[in-house]
């Protein structure tokens, strides 16, 4: 038998640690090994309590697991025990580095420069914007984006980075080959595409569990080598990926935002107590001396020259920033007529200079 | 004389059918039959009729009554049938003259002290018993306004049975029919609309897009989606709609106040209904209240919208098949009920106004306030289905209301002013699509776009690349053009300019992937 079948037994038992495994396994030799291990040999597992005994011995009694190993195979994801050659090396520099890596397409790559988008799920068009904005600069200058693929900032770095035609790397609580969320199964395949990769710590199968979570977000900011907070509330849990960051030692910065702001309160704190503050990409890639020589790379768009438009659409552009404003609070402070703004939004639109969020509410693009 | 015969008539759904009411008083055993494929209440109708006639002051011989009433195939309900019913058999015991009952048409439901009391459907009766050729009709003296609004026909109101034979027996008909034609002045009462119930729009303060969507939505009968977070003044708005609506004219007027006559919800001073309905419903509503319904089909709230606005508030919160009703009447503007007994046919031609948050909590898209999850957001939206969105040409937001507003001295413009702009709109539909059969922009249907609703060079372009940068679809394409349209005939303008195109993207009805985060 495939001795990865039984580094996939071993790695998908629950309720013994990662740490655990690693060193069962170190003294046993191999997987293969601790799966045939005898009940006095394992009694002599000093670090092992009782629990953890039974629960390896309950384990061992268990077939099926070579079908789900090959089952698993099929379904195109590979196991990756800390052992391999290939286990990102960055991530065995953390205390808890996960036993084995379930993937499904590829790895990050070792020496490149690897930044993780992170944020709320709940998030303003701001914080997308300049998720999408970064992560798309960052990723055409080669920087490859690391992120949980969550419904808002991490769907949008993903997103930007495939924007910068670059690769990027979907951490996942749950098992590599369900997409959550579901809405996001678009984003999952061109990830694929684009030669980035999905992946977990989980068993394939396993359903998106609260409790995996947290013990992604150390995995997000363990393979990346700084983290970039897009915009965090007080209590969101990007702040989690945050802590853990600091406790691996990388660099951490945040995206300031409106004092007001409760949904940028955490990163504005954080800038409060030393994070790096995002400016703008460029002045990112200087820092970390990459050059910006990616045709994809550029000024960002940020405000569009204002000169080719009409007086009367300055005025009413000249309303619009980057939170969402209704048409009607635009009639009350240009004056103008009802009739004669909406055409004026409508022009503006097309002329890509905003962007309808909701019905009737506009942002600039 | 013993045998008798008497007209009345029976509704059914709006529709009317003359009956006559047959009776026959023989010597025999007293016994008291009714016959005629008669319902409970009209069987009821012998215990009520004879005790009627007794304590009219008449004596009721004992003889053996037979009544029938005919066409026997026609299933006979309400209790209208009590007075023809005493009438037939005064008639056969002599108490009536026989002549009197020649083109004569009673109706009338009786007390058992013989008072007559009022019924509904009294003003479709008497269209019918006009057409027939009727000279006369004798009615509740509550129903006489309402049956008076029939041109050309005699209508006398009575309050008791004994009233009724006097006005029978009497020789010169002509006395009695004093100020009973209020005929002449009808067209005046037209004209002379109450409304000061209804609120203006000059009393909302700011909501200048969703005055402005209303003002395109009347004009050009299209229906209108209002959606904005709680209390930012959505039903406020919709109320306030009927003061634009183009006045009603006669034609329209009689068939509005046939329904409402149907149902027994007519004024009795003021029978006639000379504003346009504004009918709103609760998200309760089952689809038999919405579309109209009952073993004998009553019309429902879209027949009593019709002519006007049916103002559908919290559209989220009506049940999914309650909305899905409405998909066929708003397209045929008709709804047909069938049942055992026969198809029932009300009209339905109404402007749909619907209010809705634009998520559960109703802040989205200030995410600072949000609390739902876009899962929450999606499933709230999703209770809308697809093709009843399919039929709102317009759609606002309404926005929250700001302390400037509420603050500000100055008046907005009034309801009258918006008025008019509207009358001259429909104006010109009338000119466009006279002998078509289409009533207003909102009923072009794709083939006819091309006809009436041509766009030059320049207007295509504009179509062309809202196409491509906003994702339209040919659905909406439509709907764009034909609201364009009305905007341009609000602007008095024969051709679709690229400021109408403009604003009537503005308005178009959002895409569910807009929702989508």
């Amino acid at each position: 038998m495939d001795a990865m079948a039984y580094e996939y037994w071993l790695a998908g038992i629950r309720g013994v640690s990662a740490g655990k495994k690693c060193l069962l396994c170190r003294r046993m030799k191999s997987a293969e090994a601790v799966y045939y291990i005898e009940e006095t040999r394992l009694n002599e597992m000093e670090f092992l309590n009782e629990r953890e005994r039974n629960t390896i011995m309950q384990a061992g009694k268990e077939q099926g697991f070579e079908e789900a190993y090959a089952n698993m195979c099929e379904k195109g994801i590979r196991l990756i025990p800390w052992h391999a050659r290939e286990y990102p090396q960055r991530l065995l520099k953390i205390t808890d580095y996960p036993y084995a890596l379930y993937v499904k397409g590829s790895l990050p790559e070792e020496g490149r420069r690897a930044a993780a988008v992170v944020g709320a799920r709940r998030c303003t068009p701001y914080g997308e914007k300049y998720a999408v904005e970064f992560a798309r600069a960052l990723a055409a200058c080669g920087v490859e984006i690391i992120s949980g693929m969550a419904r808002g900032i991490d769907g949008m770095g993903h997103r930007g980075a495939l924007m910068g035609k670059g690769r990027t790397y979907a951490v996942l609580g749950c098992g590599a080959d369900i997409c959550y969320p579901r809405e996001h199964i678009g984003l999952y395949v061109d990830i694929l595409e684009q030669g980035g990769g999905i992946l977990s710590e989980q068993p394939p199968g396993t359903p998106p569990l609260a409790q995996n979570f947290p013990a992604r977000n150390r995995m997000i900011s363990g393979l990346s080598d700084a983290v970039l907070v897009m915009e965090a509330g007080q209590k969101s849990g990007s702040l989690i990926t945050v802590d853990m960051a600091l406790e691996q030692g990388k660099d951490v910065y945040a995206l300031p935002g409106p004092v007001n702001s409760e949904l940028s309160n955490g990163c504005n704190r954080l800038i409060r107590q030393g994070a790096g503050i995002l400016l703008s990409p460029d002045q990112l890639l200087e820092e970390w001396e990459l050059a910006a020589d990616s045709p994809l790379h550029g000024v960002p768009e940020d405000w569009k020259n204002e000169k080719m438009l009409e007086t009367a659409e300055k005025l009413v552009y000249s309303c619009l920033g980057l939170y969402p404003k209704g048409a009607d609070w635009i009639v009350a402070e240009t004056r103008l007529e009802a009739r004669t703004v909406m055409e004026l939004l409508v022009s503006l639109q097309l002329k890509g200079y905003i962007r309808e969020v909701a019905k009737n509410q506009y942002i600039r693009s | 004389m013993s045998f008798s015969t008497v007209l009345s008539a029976s509704i059914e759904g709006l529709s009317v059918e003359l009956v006559r009411v047959e009776a026959d008083v023989s010597n025999g055993l007293p016994v008291f039959h009714m016959v005629g494929y008669l319902s409970s209440e009209v069987k009821e109708a012998g215990e009520r009729v004879r005790t009627a006639i007794r304590n009219s002051g008449f004596d009721y011989p004992p003889k053996r009554t037979v009544v029938n009433l005919s066409p026997a195939t026609l299933r006979k309900r309400g209790a209208s049938f009590d007075l023809p019913i005493a009438a037939a058999i005064l008639t056969s015991l002599g108490k009536i003259s026989m002549e009197a009952m020649h083109g004569c048409l009673l109706i009338g439901e009786l007390g058992l002290d013989g008072t007559v009391r009022k019924i509904p459907g009294v003003l479709p009766v008497v269209m019918e018993a006009k057409r027939n050729g009727i000279t006369r009709c004798i009615v509740p003296k509550e129903n006489q306004a309402e049956g008076a609004l029939v041109e050309g026909i005699r209508v006398i109101g009575v309050r008791r049975l004994s009233e009724a034979i006097e006005v029978l027996n009497q020789k010169q008909i002509s006395n009695v029919n004093e100020g009973i034609d209020s005929r002449g002045s009808i067209g005046a009462q037209i004209k002379n609309r109450s409304g000061d119930n209804i609120p203006d729009f000059a009393d909302i303060r700011g909501q200048e897009n969703v005055k402005r969507a209303a003002e395109i939505a009347v004009a050009g009968r299209h229906n209108l989606l209002l959606i904005g977070p709680p209390g930012s003044g959505k039903s406020m708005t919709a109320r306030c709609i009927p003061g634009i609506l183009p006045p009603l004219d006669l034609e329209e007027s009689l068939e509005i106040t046939k329904i409402y006559s149907v149902m027994g919800m007519l004024n009795e001073e003021e029978p006639l209904i000379r504003e346009r309905p504004f009918r709103e419903v609760h998200h309760t509503a089952t689809r038999a209240a919405l579309i109209g319904g009952g073993a004998v089909p009553h019309p429902g709230e879209i027949s009593l919208a019709h002519g006007g606005v049916l103002f559908l508030d919290e559209l989220p919160e009506f049940k999914k098949s309650v909305l899905e009703v409405l998909r066929q009447p708003l397209e045929k503007h008709s709804i047909l009920i069938s049942r055992v007994y026969g198809n029932y046919s009300f009209p339905a031609d109404f402007i749909l106004v619907g209010a809705m948050n634009p998520c559960p909590c109703g802040c989205f898209p200030d995410m600072e306030k949000c609390t739902c999850t876009p899962t929450q957001i999606q499933t709230y939206l999703s209770r809308i289905s697809r093709p009843f969105l399919d039929r709102m040409d317009l759609c606002v937001e309404a926005a929250r209301v700001k302390y400037e507003d509420l603050t500000d001295e100055s008046r907005a413009e009034c309801s009258a002013e918006i008025r008019k702009r509207v009358c001259s709109a429909r104006t010109i539909q009338k000119e466009r699509y006279r002998g078509t059969g289409i009533t207003g922009n909102a009923m072009l249907a794709a083939g006819d776009l091309k006809h009436y609703c041509e766009l030059g060079p320049a207007e295509n372009r504009l179509m062309e690349q809202a196409f491509s940068v906003m994702g339209l679809t040919a659905r909406t394409y439509h709907r764009i053009i034909k609201t364009a349209r009305t905007i341009a005939d609000l602007d008095g303008t024969d051709r679709i300019c690229e400021r109408h195109l403009q604003e009537a993207i503005g308005y178009r009805v959002v895409d569910e992937k807009y929702w989508r985060r």
